[in-house]
């Protein structure tokens, strides 16, 4: 018997366990009386059917793709990052407020410095967790867990008592040198929809987090820190650095997944923008294999399931989609195990 | 202080701490087991929902209170078939249902009231004449059998095998995964009876009314290391304390600063700065059968 292709049996899990899923989900949707096959028709017409709804699901991609990338990185140094929320909601606000304080500054100064301020605010909020791993030997599940609610509570804080606008709920709108502009108005396509130039930021995260891992030698030390903990320190290596290091850039990276919220969409922050970015992120990277641009694939099918619940919200509950995302995972994880057992994994 | 010793700040502070024991203690079954249950979140919310629904369209609190616990072992349920048979990762697979209770809470709300966001208001438990909570009642017990079965029988001493050693509880015959099903069925079941409280308590269902609480469950069995009175302890510490920022709303104290205490006391036992943190050594390990 010939041997099945490497990237088919890759490939395989992710597809069979989106087909049952849709299958598993058309069966609730036909329970409350609605017709799946339409429902489906509508949610992949309306959302890939004209730019307005690409660009919707490219937006809605973004920050999973920034998530995804956090979760992936983490996972190449052998650390399991379940802090992309905490990280993500921390890099959000710290690019809000400096949008909003230095609102004398020029584009070219401010843009670049928001995007800094989110990238090291969700670094130092996983090297938090990094840190207590490294010095502690304290799981960063668990610790990165804790620190999402942290976050939370941190920023709810800031937010609520120290910088709201009176009568809303939001912070002050950030300069307008911090806006990274909507694709519509540069190019006049999507039209009308809020995908933004943070999604090119989002792709240069990818090609620097490949050519990290791919290309220099501290990528080659988290590789190695990855597959065996043990031979990176006999090696010579300083695996309490690395741990801290690995965890901060993987933080850094879903700091910037506030961007396309704060500076692209509605330029101030409020409280529950992420709609769970930071763990969706965690179904990205797994599917995508902590591949950098399998990533931006697997982002933005989730990106379609996220816009496209609001396309057919007229026919059944939009939350359909939430649970697909769900069962899609649950499957995920048990079809992976399945097939890895006939895979040698070369990478990963 | 005397404002402190009322009846009435005594019986909140053990409302509040119920929805927090309970799933807590199920989370002492599941990982002494070796189970890691963050799927407890999204268990509570099921429960809360299987419970208000229950009663809405019986009228039976007890029917209700008794949909609330299946629904909890519905999901904890797929969360042992995913990781006990199928292997996989526990903490993946309970983000995944907590996801997933989320979207399906909500989804049907939407379908039966009407609406996403909340149920139609049901009766509580006024309605037993019972001359005392029964939960409160439940919650006590519960926390007695759990420490009778944990140490002192047979089933327990098996828990703990299965959680510390599985390879050594194989050898001797222990069937491992059937004792792991049943560590984490029975903490679905608590969790699903500690989201019927929430229903009854708040005569409704609101989507994602568990609000965290099944993490701080976790928390909780962490900050108590394992043990059943250990975690009965700090819930109600929590409880404590979210009922002290209640009574003194205007005390200046921002309600965020009582909010992490739970999270940030976690991190500082697993850091060992209170004694040894000793999780059971397979916990979260996926027990593969070597061959």
């Amino acid at each position: 018997m010939k041997k099945p292709n490497k990237y088919v049996l890759f490939a395989a899990g992710p597809v069979i366990s989106i087909i049952l899923s849709l299958v598993i989900g058309g069966l609730l949707i036909a329970l409350i009386g609605q017709n799946p096959i339409e429902v489906y028709i509508k949610l992949f017409s309306e959302t890939l059917g004209n730019t307005y709804g690409i660009g919707q699901v490219l937006f809605k991609a973004t920050p999973l793709v920034l998530t995804g990338l956090s979760v992936a990185f983490a996972f190449r140094a052998g650390l399991f990052n379940i802090g992309a929320e905490g990280q993500l909601t921390i890099g959000a606000f710290a690019s809000a407020w400096t949008g909003f304080t230095f609102v004398s500054l020029p584009w070219i100064l401010l843009i670049p410095l928001c995007v800094i301020a989110g990238f090291l605010a969700g670094a130092l909020w996983a090297g938090i967790a990094g840190y207590l791993k490294a010095r502690f030997g304290s799981h960063e599940v668990i610790n990165t867990i804790m620190l999402n609610f942290i976050a939370l509570a941190v920023v709810s804080y800031l937010v609520n008592n120290v910088y709201m606008v009176p009568a809303t709920i939001h912070t002050p709108e950030i300069s307008p040198n911090a806006v990274l502009l909507r694709f519509d108005l540069i190019t006049g396509l999507f039209k009308g929809s809020p995908f933004n130039l943070s999604f090119v930021i989002a792709l240069a995260a990818c090609c620097l987090m490949y050519y990290m891992i791919q290309k220099t030698p501290f990528g080659y030390r988290i590789k190695t820190l990855g597959y065996n903990a043990n031979a990176a320190e006999y090696a010579g290596m300083n695996i309490k650095k690395l741990t801290v290091y690995a965890m901060a850039i993987a933080g850094g990276f879903a700091g910037l997944g506030g961007l396309n919220f704060v500076n692209g969409y509605k330029h101030y922050f409020e409280l529950g923008f992420s709609e769970n970015a930071g763990y969706v992120g965690i179904a990205v990277a797994l599917i995508a294999r902590n591949n950098p641009f399998a990533i931006v694939l697997v982002a933005v099918f989730f990106g379609i399931l996220e816009y496209g619940g609001l396309t057919v919200n007229t026919l059944v509950p939009k939350e359909i989609v939430t649970i697909l995302q769900g069962i899609i995972i649950l499957l995920i994880i048990m079809f992976t195990k399945l097939f890895d057992k006939r895979i040698k994994l070369t990478n990963t | 202080m005397q404002e402190l010793l009322t009846i009435t700040f005594v019986l909140q502070t053990l409302r509040i701490t119920i929805p927090y024991l309970l799933p807590s203690l199920g989370a002492v079954y599941s990982e002494k087991g070796g189970v890691v249950n963050i799927a407890l979140e999204g268990i509570l919310l099921s429960g809360a929902f299987a419970a208000a629904t229950g009663t809405f369209y019986t009228g039976n609190v007890l029917f209700g209170i008794l949909c609330g616990v299946i629904a909890g072992v519905l999901i904890s349920l797929i969360h042992s078939i995913v990781t006990i048979t199928f292997k996989a990762n526990q903490i993946v697979s309970g983000i995944a249902l907590n996801i997933f209770a989320f979207g399906i809470t909500k989804f049907f709300c939407k379908f039966l009231f009407g609406s996403s966001s909340n149920s139609e208001r049901i009766p509580g438990l006024e309605t037993l004449n019972l001359p005392f909570n029964l939960f409160l009642l439940l919650s006590v017990v519960i926390l007695a059998v759990t420490y009778f079965v944990i140490y002192k029988t047979r089933f327990g001493l098996r828990l703990r095998a299965v959680g510390e050693n599985p390879e050594a509880a194989d050898s001797l015959g222990i069937n491992v995964s059937r004792i792991r099903y049943i560590g984490v069925l029975i903490s679905g079941a608590l969790g699903g009876l500690g989201g019927a409280w929430l229903a009854m308590d708040q005569h409704s269902f609101t989507d994602g009314m568990s609000a965290g609480r099944g993490y701080i469950a976790l928390a909780a069995m962490i900050i108590g290391k394992w043990n059943p009175l250990g975690a009965a302890a700090a819930c109600l510490l929590f409880g404590l304390a979210e009922s002290f920022t209640l009574q003194f709303q205007d005390s200046g104290i921002p309600t965020q600063f009582i909010q992490v205490l739970p999270y940030v006391l976690t991190i500082i036992v697993l850091a060992g700065f209170i004694g040894k943190a000793n999780p059971p050594a397979a916990d979260g390990i996926p027990y593969e059968k070597k061959d």
